[in-house]
């Protein structure tokens, strides 16, 4: 029998890799005004990751991607924690946040949010979490 | 005369959804039942495009790009599944 390969997935993915990292970015900064925020689109995030992992190998990947994910779990919940924590040194409750808005170039009048930092936490917390699920049930044989 | 064509639409889509369904239940292989559910997950698309003509909004487009996305990476890991027997390969060059 002929040795199947899966070169049609592989050529697909290089090209769709960066559609769904491209979506998944606009999900998280669609957030907070609109349906996204960090948490869908960490999880779009690693869909991208495990669509490379499917076609590709484990082996492949962690040479391409050397993150250890269980660090980026921790990367994630200390932007969390600081943000949360952030509001406390200014003499304001916990989690409080501000936003201001200011007028950039080409973008025209946008909203600036310290809530962005907490959702860059969730973002890199759900990516973590994920991956590492999802890393240790391949592994296993 | 628009809203009706619409409304009828979205009947014959339901009725194909019925009909995939009972193929994915009964399915007599499971390349069927795959081949169901991702057809399942075209006519949930056609669904919601259908229902964002109807209600007049674009809320739902992104929605519409998560479904499709997912329905692909879903497809993708069942197909692979069924050629090579794992999802996840650790070493495919041995």
């Amino acid at each position: 029998m002929m040795k199947t390969n899966n070169l049609i997935l592989q050529t697909a993915t290089k090209i769709l890799l960066f559609v769904i990292v491209l979506f998944s970015i606009y999900m998280f900064f669609a957030g907070h005004y609109e349906p996204g925020g960090g948490f869908i689109g960490g999880l779009m995030t690693s869909g991208a990751i495990v669509l490379l992992l499917i076609a590709y190998d484990i082996k492949t990947v962690s040479k391409a991607l050397p993150f250890d994910y269980k660090k980026v779990v921790g990367v994630g919940l200390l932007f969390a924690t600081g943000t949360a924590a952030g509001g406390l040194l200014f003499g304001k409750p916990l989690l409080t946040h501000w936003f201001t808005y200011v007028d950039l170039p080409l973008l025209g009048k946008t909203s600036l949010h310290t809530a962005v930092l907490f959702d860059i936490g969730v973002y890199l917390v759900v990516i973590g979490t994920t991956m590492t699920i999802i890393q240790t049930i391949g592994e296993s044989e | 005369m628009f809203e009706i064509l619409l409304y009828i639409a979205l009947f014959l889509i339901t009725v194909a959804m019925f009909g995939l369904i009972y193929r994915v239940i009964k399915g007599p292989t499971t390349p069927d039942r795959v081949v169901a559910l991702d057809a399942l997950g075209i006519t949930l698309v056609a669904v919601i495009a259908i229902l964002s003509i109807i209600l007049r909004t674009n809320a739902f487009l992104d929605i519409i790009l998560l479904i499709g996305i997912l329905a692909f990476i879903g497809t993708v890991a069942f197909s692979k599944y069924l050629e090579k027997g794992e999802v996840i390969e650790n070493d495919s060059n041995l």
